[in-house]
Parts: C-alpha cells; sequence; structure tokens
C-alpha cells in the first residue's frame, strides 16, 4: 500500500462558535482517524524524527503500537522519554522539531507526530487509572524548585531512579506556564492536572505556598538534608516597552492578562473571584505565543476587536504558525512593522488609544537579521481600550538574588554548564526558561532531561561516599 | 491548610486572626506579607504581617471587611483552615537606630505599624506615633501602641477621638526634629503624610498596597512609578522612598476593579 500524501486534519471547533469559548479549540482524532494517520508512518530503520524531538521520543516504536490498536502500550513508550505527551502533543512546536524531520516530509505531509502523541495520551488517560508506583529507594533526596515543564521533568526522572523527591512552588497550584499562561482552548487544565498527578504516582512531593528565596533559602533547603537541588523557576518577569503612559489603567502585562484569565480562571467571574477587565478594543505588542494566546483570551472575554501588533512583519512572527491560523481565522487583526511610541489616557486616567510609527526592515546585517526602523513622520494612532504588552519575559530575579555564589547573566539567567547543566554552585543544577530565556515546553523538558542525569551521579557519589 | 487557631474582633469591620503557618514564622519580619486564598474559586489578596509567635507557630494577621474575599475571611471561624497563604513576601522594613523618629499608621494598617515600632524600639529609636482611623470606632491597638511609642498622639477624621485630622502634623514637624518618618495606612494618608514631611526634608519610608495577583514579581499588576522608573511593590517594595512616589497614578490604578468588585460584593450579601 503506498501512503497516502496529505496528513489527516484534525477536527476543530467553528471558529464563529469557539471565540465565545474556553473550551479546547483542536478536538483531538478519533480511533480511526489515528489509525489512518499511524499508517501512514515507514517505521524507518534509521528515524530522522527522533533527532528532532529534544527528549528523543521513541516515534516509530510508539507510531507502531498505535498501528497495532495498543493505544495503551504506545502512551507507555512515550512516557519511558517524556513524562507530559498529553501536554508535548498539544503544545510542542512539532512543525520545527520532530515533524521538520520527518522523511515524508520531502514528497507530501509528515507524519502528525504531536497529534498521535496527543491521541495515544488521551487515551491513557481516559482508560487507564493511575497508580501508585513502588520504586526501591537509594538513599537519594533532591530538591526541585518549579512545576514547571522543566522541575516536573527532573522530578519524574529522579523518582523513576528511586531517589526521594520535593517539588517547592511557589504559586497555589502546580504546572508552571502550564497553568498560569497558556490558556484553557490551547491546554485544558485536567489535562496538566492529570500530568501531575501521575509525577505525584511516582512518589514526588509537592509542596505548594513555597516561594523559594523568601520561604527558605537555596542553602537552607541544602540544611534540611537534599543532596541536590534543581533550579526550574522559569522565566517570569514581565518585560515592558518604557514608553509613555504604560501605567494607565488598561494596559496590562500578558502575565497578569493571562494569570488572572486562566490561573484565576477570570472569564468565570463573578463565579470566580478573581475579576478581569477588558475593552471593546483591545490591542496586543508582540507576535509570539503570549501574544497570540492574549489576543485569542480578549476575543473570548468580550472583544470586538482584537489587534496584534508587531514591529516586524509576518515572517519574523515566532509565534506557532498553527496559532497564527488559528487566531487569523478567529478574526485577529494583524498590524505588522508598526511599533508603539506611547500610550495616551483620559482625564481619569484610562487608556484611550496608542500612537504608533511605522517600520521598515532594514537590509540584513552580519548575521543575516534584518532590524525594523521607523519611517519618520509616519506616526498615527489607534484606539483601544485595552492594551496588553507581550514583548517577553526575564528571569524572576528572587533566586539569583537570595544565593550566594549563583552565577547569573546580565539577563538575569542562571549560568550553567551545558553538558551538565550544574551552576556555579556545587550540587545545585537549573534549567528550563531561567536558563535559556524564554523558550519552549519540550526544550525545558530536555533541559531538565540533562539535569537528572547529571543529578543522579551527583547525589550517588554523595551517598556513596557518606556510606 | 493553614489554621484559624484563634480570632478577635478589633472594632466593627476589623478583625485579627492568628493563623498556624510555622515555616512562615520562622522566616518572618516586620513590613513582610503574605497572600492568601481561602477556597477553590477565590482570588489571591495580600495581607501585611501584624505579629507571629514562634512558639505557637502562628501569624497575626489584621484585616478590614471591605469586599468579598475579606468579608468571606471574616466568616471563618476558629478551627476552620485557609486553603493557601504563601510568604512571606515583599522586602522586609530596614530596622535600625535612626534616632527620634515619627511613625504614622492609620485605620486596619495600625496592626502592622505595631509590629514594625516593637523592632524599631528594640534598635534604639526614641519614637512619637501618631494614630488616625475615619472616626473613634475606628481606632484599634491604642493601649499596644502607647506601651511601645515615647509619646502618642490620635486623630480622627470627624474629631471624635484626638485630633480633628491630619492637619495637626505640620506642628509636630515644626516642634520636633526628626530622623525619620514612617507611615503606613490608606494610600490618601500616606500621600499627604509624604508631602508634608518633603517641606521640611524628612526621609520619609512609606508603605504601598498596590493591586498585587502574585506577590512574587510575575504579573507587574504591582506596578508604580518611583522617581523616574517603575518598580514592583511585591518585589521592590513594599517599602519606598515617600518623596518619590507617583502617588495620584497608585490611587488611580487601585481603582481600576472597583466596578467588578462592586458587582461580586452585591452577589455576595446584597450590599
Ligand atoms: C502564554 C504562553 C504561551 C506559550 N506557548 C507555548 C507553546 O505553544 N509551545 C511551547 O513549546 N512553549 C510555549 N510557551 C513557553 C513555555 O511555556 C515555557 O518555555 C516553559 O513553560 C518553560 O518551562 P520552565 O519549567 O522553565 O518554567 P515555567 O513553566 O515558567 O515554570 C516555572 C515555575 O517555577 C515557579 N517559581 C518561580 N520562582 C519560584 C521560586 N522562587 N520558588 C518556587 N517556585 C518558583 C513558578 O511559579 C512556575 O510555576 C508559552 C509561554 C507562555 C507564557
Ligand atoms: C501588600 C499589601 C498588604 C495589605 N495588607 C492589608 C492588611 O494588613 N489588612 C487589610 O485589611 N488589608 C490589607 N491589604 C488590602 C487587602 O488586600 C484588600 O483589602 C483586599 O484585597 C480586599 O479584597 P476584597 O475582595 O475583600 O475587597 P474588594 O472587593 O477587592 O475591594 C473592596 C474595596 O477595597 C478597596 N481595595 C481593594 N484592594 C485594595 C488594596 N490592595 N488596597 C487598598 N484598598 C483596596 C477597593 O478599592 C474597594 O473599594 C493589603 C494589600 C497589599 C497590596
Ligand atoms: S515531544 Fe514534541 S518534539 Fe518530541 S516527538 Fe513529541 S511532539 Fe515531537
Ligand atoms: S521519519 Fe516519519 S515516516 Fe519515518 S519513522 Fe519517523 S515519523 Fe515515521
Ligand atoms: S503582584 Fe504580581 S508582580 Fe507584584
Amino acid at each position: 500500500m503506498v501512503a497516502k500524501k496529505s496528513q489527516i486534519e484534525m477536527p476543530r471547533q467553528d471558529p464563529s462558535s469557539r471565540i465565545k469559548n474556553f473550551d479546547e479549540v483542536a478536538t483531538g482524532y478519533s480511533t480511526e482517524m489515528a489509525l489512518e494517520e499511524a499508517s501512514r508512518c515507514l517505521n524507518c530503520p534509521k528515524p530522522q524524527c527522533v533527532k528532532g524531538c529534544p527528549v528523543e521520543v521513541p516515534i516509530p516504536e510508539f507510531i507502531k503500537l498505535v498501528k497495532e490498536g495498543n493505544y495503551l502500550e504506545a502512551a507507555k513508550k512515550i512516557k519511558e522519554k517524556n513524562a507530559l505527551p498529553a501536554i508535548c502533543g498539544r503544545v510542542c512546536p512539532q512543525e520545527d522539531q520532530c515533524q521538520k524531520n520527518c522523511i515524508l516530509g520531502i514528497r507530501g505531509d509528515p507524519i502528525a507526530i504531536g497529534r498521535l502523541e496527543r491521541f495515544a495520551s488521551d487515551y491513557e488517560r481516559k482508560y487507564s487509572t493511575i497508580q501508585n508506583q513502588e520504586i526501591p529507594h537509594t538513599g537519594g533526596k533532591a530538591a526541585v524548585v518549579g512545576t514547571g515543564p522543566a522541575g516536573l521533568t527532573v522530578a519524574a526522572d529522579l523518582a523513576k531512579l528511586g531517589h526521594k523527591v520535593t517539588i517547592f512552588e511557589s504559586l497555589h497550584i502546580a504546572g508552571g506556564v502550564l497553568m498560569y499562561g497558556i490558556p484553557e482552548f490551547r491546554l485544558p487544565k485536567a489535562i496538566v492536572q492529570n500530568e501531575v498527578e501521575y509525577i505525584k504516582s511516582l512518589g514526588v512531593e509537592i509542596r505548594l505556598d513555597s516561594t523559594v528565596g523568601m520561604l527558605a533559602t537555596i542553602q537552607e533547603i541544602f540544611n534540611e538534608g537534599y543532596d541536590s537541588i534543581f533550579i526550574g523557576s522559569g522565566a517570569g518577569l514581565p518585560n515592558f516597552l518604557l514608553i509613555p503612559g504604560e501605567n494607565l489603567k488598561g494596559v496590562y502585562s500578558a502575565n497578569e492578562f493571562l494569570i488572572r484569565t486562566n490561573l484565576m480562571k477570570a472569564y468565570k467571574f463573578p463565579e470566580y473571584d478573581t475579576p478581569i477587565r477588558v475593552g471593546k478594543k483591545v490591542g496586543v505588542i508582540g507576535a509570539g505565543n503570549v501574544a497570540m494566546d492574549s489576543a485569542r483570551c480578549a476575543l473570548r472575554l468580550g472583544a470586538e476587536r482584537s489587534y496584534i501588533i508587531y514591529r516586524r512583519s509576518r515572517d519574523e512572527m515566532p509565534a506557532r504558525i498553527e496559532e497564527v491560523e488559528n487566531a487569523e481565522e478567529e478574526g485577529i487583526h494583524f498590524e505588522f512593522l508598526t511599533n508603539p511610541i506611547r500610550f495616551i489616557g483620559n482625564s481619569r486616567g484610562y487608556l484611550e488609544k496608542v500612537e504608533c510609527i511605522h517600520m521598515k526592515l532594514s537590509e540584513p546585517d552580519s548575521s543575516g537579521r534584518r532590524h525594523p526602523e521607523p519611517i519618520s513622520r509616519s506616526e498615527f494612532m489607534i484606539e483601544l481600550d485595552t492594551a496588553i504588552i507581550a514583548i517577553g519575559q526575564s528571569p524572576n530575579p528572587i533566586i539569583q538574588q537570595t544565593t550566594e555564589g549563583l552565577e547569573a547573566t546580565r539577563h538575569g539567567t542562571i549560568v550553567v554548564n551545558e553538558n551538565t547543566m550544574e551552576t556555579k554552585i556545587p550540587g545545585v543544577f537549573a534549567g528550563g526558561d531561567v536558563v535559556s530565556g524564554a523558550a519552549t515546553v519540550i526544550s525545558a523538558m530536555g533541559a531538565g532531561r540533562i539535569a537528572a542525569k547529571s543529578m543522579h551521579q551527583y547525589i550517588l557519589s554523595k551517598i556513596g561516599s557518606s556510606q | 491548610m493553614y489554621e484559624i487557631v484563634h480570632k478577635e474582633t478589633l472594632s466593627h469591620n476589623v478583625k485579627l486572626i492568628e493563623v498556624s503557618a510555622p515555616a512562615v514564622v520562622k522566616k518572618t519580619k516586620p513590613g513582610q506579607f503574605v497572600i492568601i486564598r481561602i477556597h477553590e474559586k477565590g482570588e489571591r489578596f495580600p495581607i501585611t504581617i501584624a505579629d507571629s509567635n514562634p512558639v505557637k507557630g502562628t501569624l497575626t494577621l489584621i484585616y478590614a471587611e471591605v469586599g468579598k474575599s475579606s468579608s468571606l475571611l471574616g466568616k471563618m471561624k476558629v478551627g476552620e483552615s485557609i486553603l493557601n497563604l504563601a510568604g512571606p513576601l515583599g522586602n522586609p522594613t530596614k530596622i535600625k537606630n535612626y534616632g527620634k523618629i515619627l511613625c504614622v499608621g492609620g485605620g486596619v494598617m495600625v496592626g502592622a505599624l505595631l509590629l514594625q515600632l516593637r523592632a524599631l524600639k528594640n534598635a534604639g529609636n526614641e519614637i512619637i506615633t501618631i494614630v488616625g482611623a475615619r472616626n473613634k470606632d475606628h481606632l484599634i491597638l491604642v493601649d499596644e501602641i502607647k506601651k511601645v511609642s515615647n509619646k502618642t498622639y490620635l486623630a480622627t477624621d470627624d474629631g471624635s477621638e484626638g485630633y480633628l485630622g491630619i492637619d495637626f502634623l505640620s506642628d509636630i514637624l515644626k516642634e520636633n526634629k526628626f530622623d525619620h518618618v514612617f507611615t503606613i495606612g490608606p494610600t490618601s494618608m500616606q500621600k499627604i503624610v509624604s508631602e508634608m514631611t518633603n517641606n521640611y526634608h524628612i526621609p520619609t519610608t512609606v508603605n504601598l498596597f498596590p493591586i498585587m495577583v502574585d506577590g512574587t514579581g510575575m504579573c507587574g499588576a504591582c506596578r508604580v512609578t518611583i522617581g523616574n522608573t517603575t518598580r514592583f511593590a511585591c518585589v521592590h517594595g513594599p517599602d519606598f522612598d515617600g518623596h518619590q512616589v507617583d502617588f495620584d497614578e497608585l490611587i488611580s490604578r487601585m481603582r481600576f476593579y472597583n466596578p467588578n468588585e462592586k458587582i461580586a460584593m452585591v452577589l455576595y450579601d446584597g450590599r
């Protein structure tokens, strides 16, 4: 049988109805769809796809299990390498990773690896229950800071190796950006919590409401008897434009807007107590995943017009293509080559409009990058009652400031040895956004995987030498 | 879960609770706050730590019932538990021997002032304190404040006890030579105090409470303009140099959610 050239489409909610709810946009493959898509895979003996995956999911093996109808086994196979498959299947930039390398991509569509990964793990969640696992204990104790994808991966890996793991999380719920940033309609929160339950089933303890640096410093955690510590505190500090009017009422950081909406469920106010105010005309500054999510949330919260305002052009947008397409379908307006220069409010301090300037891209510099430059006297106004700044985040400085000997860069990222993820303090490792700056779920997990390996060695040699 | 082990009513709508949180108590210093969430659908809101008891492992919180969240907290009984409590957050107040200092506390924040006063007294300061409130019935902890102050003045907005309003402050500033002023209480009061002390060039520490969500530097909701820079009150404050604060912006921003909060309150108890 010759493999079909095109991917099986994923069913999605219709744009006109989905902008009125927070339910998941893409509704997932049926068994038939999954079988048909899986049947296209060639089970390559030297699979290129695996090389594109930062955590080396055994792709041909799990797809083969799907083909055979062994969905639970397929999910297990993925979990050998990836503790959070239902999440990665949904939010990985697959088109730039595993799927980019798939051999079928040369002549047609690559296999929809992410969709199949999602299918297998959704199936597992539906048809099997999480059971606590008994793992022989090594005597080692590890602490992890942060319950984002980096921290969860380290915790899962070390727990599977028999170490006792405690995670300290500042917020009242585990999951990091997966809970507070990425909206329900892209990543249902029940799925994230299910993955967190899986990690707890490995014996991992999660301590919420625990801000490391404030409640306990890194040194104090060592004093409690932990052998090694992983810092996965993410990049949660919002950057601002530093232009006039940024503190007017109606100007949000994307973080505040998304935390209120997703973590605190302000879209269900007043059933939930946390409020949010969204005007009729909303402008989002930036064009990454965070910006797309903000603009799409704003529509669902009742905005009549929601803009993406971006200083470069369409080609440079850092957001995932799939999400840009979803945003366009939903009616988001794009203002490319446009840069805000000041926010203007009314006499009562509420945002009314933003003054912008048109930009053009320079000739490529030595590194091939084209820089946006303002076109003089091209200023114009956009009327807005809500603005959301989504121009990036930096690492939160609390741990860096309260930990003596921890080296950080000018940008606040923690310096590590990239082969081991060890920081300048022996026994302290770090990874994810706090090291790389804002990146992706899977790269945070990849860093966690490396750190866990080195922490395992470190802990074994430490407890070995003390026995 | 954080159990309420003691509860008192200090005035009409002001309550004091002691909450069991031994790990937080160990690290608590004057000027810091906690963020609490009462129930699964609740919001995160900050309360300043008014005292801590290392033996019992409890924190004392003093709060006014002003809206839905604080009213829900007010209904909780001894033996019930608060769902989430994160802290201590924010930077501690800088405690040292300044010399002769003036402390101006207002409303419900007089509780938090008391903790600062004790620490400042231990550091050897000579302390003159002004305690203010809306009226006589809203004055709280006056006896405790008097115990740690060298001299105490009372003031109310309606003159029902002590001085009428805050104008007399300028006389006190004229008659004394203060090395430092601390103020904590309603933002409008902190603004006036800062303006007055600015005239006499007395360094003034204010304690700001803008709207907060996470309390750890992640959301930027708490941003305030200090001099010409934007600072986050939760991680850079809550104490700031009062002469640098853009109070008008702060007061304006604090009102942003008032329409929503009113809806929540009306649905909650019909007020
Ligand atoms: C809106 C949005 C959309 C995104 N969309 C995508 C996408 O589609 N695909 C993709 O691959 N990536 C996406 N990303 C990026 C991705 O989510 C991040 O790169 C990833 O979550 C980083 O993982 P992390 O574990 O390093 O940190 P985080 O997920 O940021 O988790 C860090 C955790 O540490 C906690 N913490 C911080 N400081 C402390 C402390 N002092 N003590 C205790 N706990 C602390 C935080 O509360 C948080 O829970 C998106 C990001 C955002 C914000
Ligand atoms: C760092 C910090 C420390 C605080 N410490 C205390 C404390 O020790 N005791 C205490 O009683 N309150 C304190 N507050 C204020 C407290 O958090 C608010 O009173 C609470 O969030 C109100 O919630 P609510 O739902 O009951 O009222 P809401 O319905 O949210 O508000 C009701 C009314 O209170 C006003 N209000 C709301 N939030 C604040 C705020 N942050 N500051 C001032 N007024 C506000 C609103 O404008 C409105 O008029 C502190 C705030 C911060 C930021
Ligand atoms: S984890 Fe991400 S990159 Fe790896 S196979 Fe799955 S979807 Fe592809
Ligand atoms: S490269 Fe493509 S066809 Fe080959 S094993 Fe991987 S997914 Fe299947
Ligand atoms: S409360 Fe979120 S940054 Fe301060």
